[in-house]
C-alpha cells in the first residue's frame, strides 16, 4: 500500500497549479474478523479498505474530501482534486489555516506473525470448547501514510491482533479479559484461557447484594481505562479548555488531584502513528497532569492558530491516543490487603458526566465485580451504578496507585482498526459513591 | 429505479461453490458546511464506496468486503466469503441455511421536497446564526453547521434478488456556550430525518442562533434541578434516547441471545417474557414502524433483504416482540465494510391522548426536561441515568422556573411501567441519533425515535453539583 499510496501523492503533486499545496493522508487496512458466541462462530469475514483524504490549500483557503479507493485510485482521486479546485473559488481566507512547511519524513514499519484467522478459528473452538466464550478476534495489517506536496513522506504499518473476549458464568457472571499483540502463539492464549477460567471460579457462589452508599474501592487497570478515557473527553484538549467546556474546568481554576496523578500522551510508548493530517510530527511525550496540577494541552494545528498556542502535533480532536498514567507504590499483589473492605471493580461500562464542568462522573461497574473482607475475596457482586466526581476518585480519596501497570491495546473498530493504548495502574479509592 | 449497471452486470458474472450468495453495494457521499466562532471551517467531503460479498452454505457464513469493484476485486471476494462459509460450516453458533435466503425485489427513494441550495447559501445562512448567537460576552463558543448526505444500497442475490434504495438525510445543527467562572452551559438544536432542505425550516434552524444563546445564559443563572421523587415530563427529544436505551436495545434479539455481551452487552429482556411480560403501564404502545415518511431509518427492505413492515413490539404495556426474527425486518449494516447485525431502525412510541397543557396541568410537582446531554445505562440495559440540557420546575400545574443539569436516574424494568400520561398527535415529533454504536466489529448507525411527550410518576430527579 505504501508505494502505491505514495506514487499517488507523487503523480497528483504533479498537477498541482501554481501556489497550491497539497497534503494527502492514508487509511488503510487488510483484516480478518471473527465474532464468537458460546465458543462457536457467529459472524466471520474479511475487510478490505482504503481512503485517501486530499486536501488542497492555495491563498490561505482550504478544502479537503476523502475517498474510498481502489488499486491507486488515481483517476478519482484526479477527480477529486479538480472538484477541490473548483470548491476553493467560493471559499474565504481561513485564519486558522496551519499546516506544517518543513517536511519530516519517517516511517515505522512493524512486521508481525499472525496465524491464519481459520487457525484462529480452529484454536479457539478447540480450546474453549467446554467453556462459554463469547468474544471478537480483530486481526491483520494496519497502514497510515501521510505526504505533502512539499516533499514530506510518513508511513506507519503494523501487522496486530485484538482478540477481546468473555467467559460467561451464567447471566451477567463473567470475566473479561484479552490477548492482543503482534505474534499470535498457541500457547500464550491457552493459559489466558486458564487464568480467565480461574478467576471465572471466582464467581460461583451467592451474589452479595450492595446497598447503595459510600464504599472503599479497588479499580483494576482495565476500569482505570475507562474513568481516564473519559476524561480524555475534551480534558486535555486546548480548544476545551479555551471554550470552558473541559470536564477538568476546575482544574484550569486551581483545582489539584491527588500529586500521585500523572498523566502523558506518551507517543513514543504507544503504537498509534507518529504523524497527524497536519504533516506535524508528534513528540515523544506530552505531559498533560503532573502530580496532580494541570499541566500541557493537546494543541491541534487548528486550535494554535486560534488561541495563539504552540501546536503540539495533536489530531483535530485533540485526544490522546497513547496514554500513559504514572505507577505509584502499592504492589498490585497488595492490592487486596490495602482494599480490605470493599468492592473490587475489575471493569467499569458506560460511563459519561453527570455534571461535566464539576467533574462528576457516572457509570455502572461490569463484569468482575466483588464485595471484599479482610482482604480476600467474599462474593460477587450485582452491577452497580457509581455517581462520584474526578476530584473525590482521583483527589482526595485516591490511596494509592499500584507499581505495575497494565498496557491496553484498544480493541475498537469503529470505521477503522484502533492504533489507540493505553498503560495504566490500579487505584485504590478511599471512597466511591454509589447511588442505583 | 434502476440499480447501478455496472454493478449489477459484474455480480451476474461471479460464480461461487456456496449454494447463496449476495453482494451489498453501499456508495454514500457525505457533505459537512458549518461555522464556529463567525468563521467558515474548511468544508469536508468524503465519498465511501465499496461492496460486502457475503457467502452462505449449509451451516457456514462467510463475508468480505472490498472497495475494489472491479469484476477480478468482486470475485476474490467471493472467493473469500466462500472460503469463510466453509471454514465455519458446523462451527457456527447459527444453523445457516442458504436454501431460507430471501430474493427480494424493489426500490425505495427518500421523499424529497426542496432541494439544496448552493454552498454560498448554506454558508449565509449558518453565518447569520452564528453571528446571531453573539449576545455577549458571556458566550464562548458558538456552532452551526448543515451536513448533507447521499446514500445508495444496492442488494443483489444468486436466487435473483435486486434492491435498490435511495436515501438523503440533511441533518442541521447549531450548538451554542455560555460560562460563568466554574459553570458552563450549552444549548443546542439537532433534527435528523431523511428529505431536503425543507427540514432546514422544519428544524427551526432560523433564528436558533439568539434563541439558544439567551437559553444557555438562562441556564447560567438558573438553581440546579432539586432532588427527589417527582413527576417527570420528557419532551419528546429526550423521549427518542429514553426508547432508545431503555427499550430498543433490551429488545435486540442479538443481545437477548448473547451475541453482545462481549462488547455492547446484554438484556434483562429473556425469550419466554415474549407475550406476557408488564414492559409498561397500559398507556404503552411501541412499534417498530419503517414506513413513517421522513423518519431516519425508513426504508422498504432491510440489508439481507426482509421486507419492513410496521410491527406492534408492545401492546398496552406488554412485550409481544423482540426486535429481530422473522416479522421485524432490522438486520442492518452501517456501511458496505460492517456485516448486517440486528438493529432497533425506527422505534417509535405510538400517541396517546392529552395535549402538553393537559399534561402539565395534570402535574402537582414535577420535572419537565428537554435533550439529552449525558447517558448511562448498564450492560443489561436496567439501571440508568440521563442527563438534559434543560429543565423547568412544574408546580401545581404550571412551569414554574427553570431549572439547570436535569437529570433522572431509574431501571428500565420498572420505569415504564410509571408512565402515566403519554401526549396526543399535537405533541408527536420525529427524531433519531446517528451515531449508535453496537456490533464487533463496531458500528454506528442511526435509528428513529418518533414520540409524543409522557409523564412519569415518581421518578428520582436530580441536579448538578454547582
Amino acid at each position: 500500500m505504501k508505494d502505491q499510496f505514495f506514487y499517488i501523492a507523487d503523480a497528483l503533486a504533479a498537477s498541482l497549479h501554481a501556489g497550491e499545496t497539497l497534503l494527502a493522508s492514508f487509511h488503510g487496512e487488510r483484516s480478518d474478523f471473527v465474532r464468537f458466541n458460546h465458543a462457536k462462530v457467529r459472524q466471520a469475514g474479511s475487510v478490505e479498505q482504503r481512503y485517501v483524504t486530499l486536501r488542497l490549500v492555495r491563498s490561505r483557503r482550504q478544502a479537503s474530501a476523502s475517498v474510498a479507493v481502489a488499486g491507486d485510485g488515481f483517476n478519482e482521486l484526479k477527480q477529486t482534486l479538480l472538484r477541490l479546485r473548483d470548491a476553493l473559488a467560493s471559499l474565504p481566507e481561513d485564519p486558522w489555516l496551519l499546516i506544517n512547511e518543513t517536511p519530516q519524513s519517517g516511517a515505522s514499519e512493524r512486521r508481525g506473525r499472525i496465524a491464519p484467522a481459520q487457525e484462529i478459528v480452529d484454536v479457539v473452538t478447540g480450546k474453549a470448547a467446554a467453556l462459554d466464550l463469547v468474544g471478537f478476534y480483530a486481526g491483520g495489517t494496519i497502514c497510515r501514510g501521510f505526504a505533502n506536496s512539499l516533499g514530506q513522506r510518513n508511513w506507519h504499518e503494523v501487522d496486530s491482533f485484538n482478540f477481546d473476549w468473555s467467559l460467561y458464568r451464567e447471566a451477567d457472571r463473567a470475566v473479561k479479559t484479552g490477548y492482543a499483540g503482534f505474534e499470535w502463539d498457541d500457547t500464550q492464549f491457552a493459559a489466558k484461557l486458564e487464568t480467565a477460567k480461574e478467576q471465572l471460579s471466582l464467581l460461583n457462589g451467592p451474589r452479595r447484594g450492595i446497598e447503595p452508599g459510600e464504599y472503599r474501592a479497588y479499580l483494576a487497570p482495565r476500569a482505570m481505562e475507562d474513568l481516564v478515557g473519559l476524561l480524555s473527553w475534551g480534558g486535555f484538549s486546548a480548544r476545551s479548555r479555551a471554550t470552558k467546556q473541559s470536564p477538568l474546568l476546575r482544574m484550569q481554576e486551581g483545582e489539584r488531584l491527588s500529586e500521585k496523578v500523572s498523566i502523558a500522551e506518551s507517543t513514543a510508548e504507544g503504537v498509534a502513528p507518529g504523524f497527524q493530517c497536519d504533516g506535524f510530527v508528534k513528540p515523544a511525550g506530552i505531559s498533560l497532569i503532573a502530580a496532580g496540577t494541570l499541566d500541557e494541552a493537546l494543541v491541534s494545528p487548528r486550535s494554535a492558530k486560534e488561541y495563539g498556542l504552540a501546536t503540539n502535533a495533536a489530531g483535530a480532536g485533540e485526544m490522546p491516543e497513547s496514554l500513559d498514567m504514572a505507577a505509584g507504590e502499592l504492589p498490585a499483589s497488595e492490592a487486596l490487603a490495602g482494599l480490605d473492605r470493599g468492592l473490587y471493580v475489575s471493569n467499569l461500562w458506560y460511563l459519561n458526566f453527570s455534571d461535566r464542568p464539576a467533574g462528576r462522573i457516572t457509570g455502572m461497574t461490569r463484569f468482575a465485580t466483588f464485595w471484599v473482607e479482610g482482604g480476600r475475596v467474599l462474593a460477587p457482586v450485582s452491577p452497580m451504578r457509581f455517581d462520584d466526581s474526578i476530584y473525590r476518585m482521583l483527589g482526595g480519596n485516591l490511596l494509592a496507585l499500584t507499581r505495575e501497570r497494565e498496557f491496553l491495546l484498544d480493541p475498537s473498530t469503529y470505521d477503522e482498526r484502533s492504533t489507540a493504548s493505553a498503560r495504566l495502574p490500579g487505584a485504590l479509592l478511599r471512597g466511591l459513591r454509589f447511588t442505583l | 429505479m434502476q440499480s447501478n449497471v455496472r454493478i449489477v452486470e459484474r455480480f451476474r458474472r461471479l460464480r461461487s461453490a456456496a449454494p447463496f450468495w449476495s453482494l451489498r453495494y453501499h456508495e454514500e457521499t457525505h457533505e459537512s458546511f458549518a461555522i464556529r466562532q463567525d468563521v467558515v471551517e474548511p468544508p469536508r467531503l468524503s465519498i465511501d464506496r465499496g461492496a460486502m460479498l457475503t457467502a452462505v452454505t449449509d451451516g457456514g457464513y462467510g463475508y468480505c468486503a472490498t472497495s475494489d469493484l472491479s469484476q477480478a476485486g468482486l470475485q476474490a471476494a467471493l472467493d473469500r466469503a466462500t472460503a469463510w462459509a466453509e471454514a465455519t460450516r458446523g462451527r457456527s453458533v447459527v444453523r445457516f441455511d442458504p436454501r431460507r435466503m430471501p430474493a427480494p425485489q424493489g426500490s425505495y427513494r427518500s421523499a424529497v421536497v426542496r432541494e439544496n441550495p448552493d454552498r454560498q447559501a448554506i454558508h449565509d445562512l449558518l453565518a447569520a446564526e452564528c453571528k446571531a448567537a453573539n449576545v455577549g460576552p458571556r458566550i464562548v463558543e458558538r456552532y452551526a453547521a448543515l451536513e448533507l448526505i447521499d446514500e445508495e444500497r444496492v442488494y443483489l442475490t444468486n436466487a435473483g434478488g435486486e434492491l435498490v434504495q435511495r436515501f438523503r438525510f440533511t441533518l442541521p445543527h447549531m450548538r451554542v456556550t455560555a460560562n460563568r467562572g466554574v459553570e458552563t452551559q450549552s444549548r443546542s438544536l439537532e433534527l435528523a430525518q431523511q428529505g431536503g432542505f425543507e427540514l432546514v425550516e422544519r428544524a427551526g434552524l432560523v433564528g436558533s442562533g439568539e434563541r439558544l444563546a439567551e437559553q444557555a445564559l438562562q441556564l447560567l443563572l438558573a438553581p440546579n434541578c432539586p432532588t427527589g421523587k417527582r413527576d417527570l415530563l420528557l419532551m419528546p427529544d429526550q423521549m427518542m434516547l429514553q426508547v432508545h436505551e431503555s427499550i430498543g436495545h433490551p429488545l435486540e434479539l442479538d443481545r437477548i441471545l448473547g451475541d453482545e455481551r462481549n462488547y455492547a452487552g446484554t438484556s434483562f429482556v429473556r425469550p419466554e417474557m415474549l407475550g406476557s411480560y408488564r414492559y409498561g403501564s397500559e398507556l404503552l404502545n411501541v412499534t417498530y414502524d419503517p414506513t413513517l415518511a421522513g423518519e431516519l431509518a425508513t426504508y422498504a427492505f432491510d440489508d439481507e433483504g426482509a421486507r419492513a413492515e410496521k410491527v406492534f413490539l408492545i401492546k398496552d404495556g406488554i412485550l409481544l416482540a423482540p426486535l429481530g426474527g422473522p416479522a421485524v425486518a432490522n438486520s442492518r449494516a452501517s456501511g458496505w465494510n460492517r456485516p448486517p447485525i440486528h438493529r432497533m431502525a425506527n422505534l417509535n412510541v405510538e400517541p396517546g391522548a392529552g395535549t402538553l397543557e393537559d399534561m402539565i396541568g395534570s402535574i402537582g410537582r414535577g420535572v419537565l426536561m428537554r435533550t439529552n446531554v449525558s447517558w448511562s445505562i448498564d450492560d443489561s440495559r436496567n439501571k440508568f441515568q440521563f442527563g438534559c440540557e434543560w429543565g423547568e420546575l412544574i408546580e401545581d400545574g404550571r412551569r414554574t422556573a427553570v431549572v439547570k443539569n436535569p437529570s433522572y436516574r431509574g431501571v428500565s424494568a420498572t420505569f415504564w411501567r410509571s408512565l402515566r400520561r403519554v401526549g396526543d398527535a399535537s405533541t408527536f415529533e420525529v427524531h433519531g441519533t446517528l451515531y449508535c454504536g453496537k456490533g464487533e466489529p463496531n458500528q454506528a448507525i442511526h435509528c428513529g425515535h418518533a414520540a409524543p411527550a409522557c409523564v412519569f410518576s415518581d421518578v428520582d430527579v436530580f441536579g448538578g453539583d454547582a
